[in-house]
């Protein structure tokens, strides 16, 4: 290494770039029915690399946010922009700078399930043999490499939910969107999941921005913890999370109790109590 | 062969000869005459004759040439204007008032028309045979298209497929089996299609030899094999189409 990289990375490292940024978002539904803000005067800035869990109750928009993310939508107002200075710019579906998973696995029944992770690349163009063996190495990184050639109809859920996972990171993206992605499966399941998602993200970091709605799940994964109100959402407030890593499936550090409160009382200042399973959920 | 297809080809078998003893005991038990409702084993005869003869041939070819186009040709449009149906609603609007208009106009009473305007040649054969295959498949095709899962579209969509891209990767392969179910039943329309066309303007074919059979010879059996040729012909491209889905379509 030359000695002028030192300082290279010294610079990168203390002017810490931004993945993405909200400002005052303002998203309005139109349906059948009339209007439903679902967000409104919402801004969140994502720092490159960094791990960001979302968290609020159903119908808090956080899903509409990671949309809006996604390019998925447009905001009504406000503007989403990815990247930092001469290159933000708001997002398009499939601009290979943003890769989605969502609550379901959405795989198509027809494909294998290399198939079904390779769709990204053949969408763009990629060659066959190409294809093939960068989505191989995406099902070995999620640890599926054995159900290649299964159909999605033969995959168990986690395993599905697993191939949705490697089909959102096979082309690669800075900024990987995870849409509740596990809350259909087990609690063991889903522990072991959150685990690997920490071991990816460890091995590649890349900007994850994460929608939960467990307490547990933010703290055991998140650098930050993003609280949005009651509809129409906001940022109630952001949580740091400075745990070492590697962390445990079970968090033992005398702070995990403190994040976990504070999360859970800004929760129940923001929602009301209908809405906010968190008081019964046992810290972990 | 598999056991299993042993089996079937039994039961078919079986089948059959429970629906010949059937028909001979009708026209034994009522004395029916000949001319009205001739006994299986003179159809039978009246059919070896006319394959002897080369006869039942010649027809049934033209009447085969006829439908491979019509069907052809029929539902190739038919899928093309079904999805154009299924992804615009602008032009389900503007399109289906015509569509629907020209379906329910008996094809008996445009095939007169047909043969005015084009002639009394196989085109106008095919086009009669084309028009009736046409509203069943590009009806399922539509349906078939709408019917793709919006959350899957939505993934599509996240992946930055193009309308091309999502037409071609998930809209014809959710449609497929509704297109197949429109493609059987256009299958079985486009024998009638043929027949029709061919009793308005044609010299040889099935629905030909059924005009001779029963204005020019008053040959009722005759007849029957014109049918039974028909009923074969049709059955022969139901099981085509059923075997090209089984090849296509992916069990749930």
């Amino acid at each position: 290494m030359a000695a002028g990289n030192g300082q290279a990375t010294a610079r990168i490292r203390t002017d810490v770039g931004l993945a993405a940024r909200l400002s005052a978002i303002r998203h309005v539904f139109k349906g059948p029915e009339g209007e439903l803000v679902a967000l409104d005067g919402l801004d969140l800035a994502v720092p490159a690399g960094s791990f960001t869990a979302i968290i609020g109750p159903n119908g808090c928009g956080k899903s509409t946010l990671l949309r809006l993310v996604a390019g998925l939508l447009a905001p009504t107002a406000g503007s989403v922009t990815l990247g930092e200075g001469a290159a933000a710019a708001p997002p398009r579906a499939g601009d290979g700078r943003a890769g989605i998973a969502f609550q379901q696995p959405r795989l198509l029944p027809w494909l294998t399930t290399l198939d079904n992770v390779a769709l990204p690349l053949a969408l763009d163009g990629v060659p066959p043999a190409e294809r093939a063996a960068r989505a191989r190495l995406a099902l070995e990184r999620v640890g599926i490499a054995g159900a290649a050639g299964l159909r999605p109809g033969e995959l168990s859920g986690g395993m599905a939910q697993r191939a949705g996972l490697a089909r959102a990171m096979v082309s690669d993206p800075p900024l990987l969107l995870l849409d509740e992605p596990f809350s259909a499966l087990d609690a063991l399941t889903r522990e072991a999941f959150d685990a690997e998602l920490q071991r990816l993200w460890l091995e590649r970091p890349r900007t994850v921005l994460l929608v939960t709605h467990s307490v547990s799940e933010a703290i055991r994964l998140a650098d930050r913890i993003v609280v949005l109100t009651a509809r129409p959402g906001a940022v109630a407030t952001v949580l740091p999370v400075d745990l070492p890593r590697p962390r445990p499936v079970q968090l033992t550090d005398p702070e995990v109790a403190e994040i976990d409160r504070a999360v859970r009382s800004t929760l129940a200042e923001v929602h009301p109590p209908e809405l906010a399973p968190w008081s019964g959920e046992a810290a972990s | 062969m598999s056991r299993r297809a042993v089996r079937r080809l039994g039961e078919g078998l079986l089948s059959l000869a429970a629906f010949l003893v059937a028909w001979k005991l009708l026209t034994v038990v009522t004395g029916t005459p000949e001319y009205i409702l001739p006994p299986p084993e003179t159809v039978a005869a009246s059919g070896a004759d006319a394959i002897g003869s080369g006869v039942l041939w010649d027809h049934a070819a033209a009447t085969l040439l006829t439908i491979v186009l019509g069907f052809g040709l029929g539902a190739a449009v038919a899928i093309g204007v079904g999805i154009a149906l299924g992804k615009s609603l602008v032009i389900e609007r503007v399109l289906s008032p015509y569509i629907v208009a020209a379906q329910a106009v008996p094809v008996l009473a445009l095939a007169p028309l047909l043969d005015i305007w084009f002639g009394g040649g196989l085109f106008s054969r095919v086009l009669v045979c084309a028009l009736i295959v046409f509203f069943p498949i590009a009806i399922a095709t539509m349906v078939g298209i709408r019917s793709a899962d919006p959350l899957l579209r939505e993934m599509l969509r996240s992946l930055g497929a193009s309308p091309g891209q999502l037409t071609r990767r998930l809209e014809i392969p959710s449609a497929l089996p509704v297109i197949f179910g429109g493609l059987r039943v256009g299958v079985t329309l486009s024998v009638i299609g043929a027949v029709v066309a061919e009793w308005v303007s044609a010299s040889t074919g099935l629905g030909v030899l059924i005009n001779i059979a029963d204005q020019g010879l008053f040959d009722t059996p005759l007849m029957f094999v014109a049918l039974a040729a028909l009923a074969v012909i049709g059955l022969a491209f139901y099981g085509l189409v059923v075997s090209v889905e089984r090849r296509l379509v992916q069990p749930a």
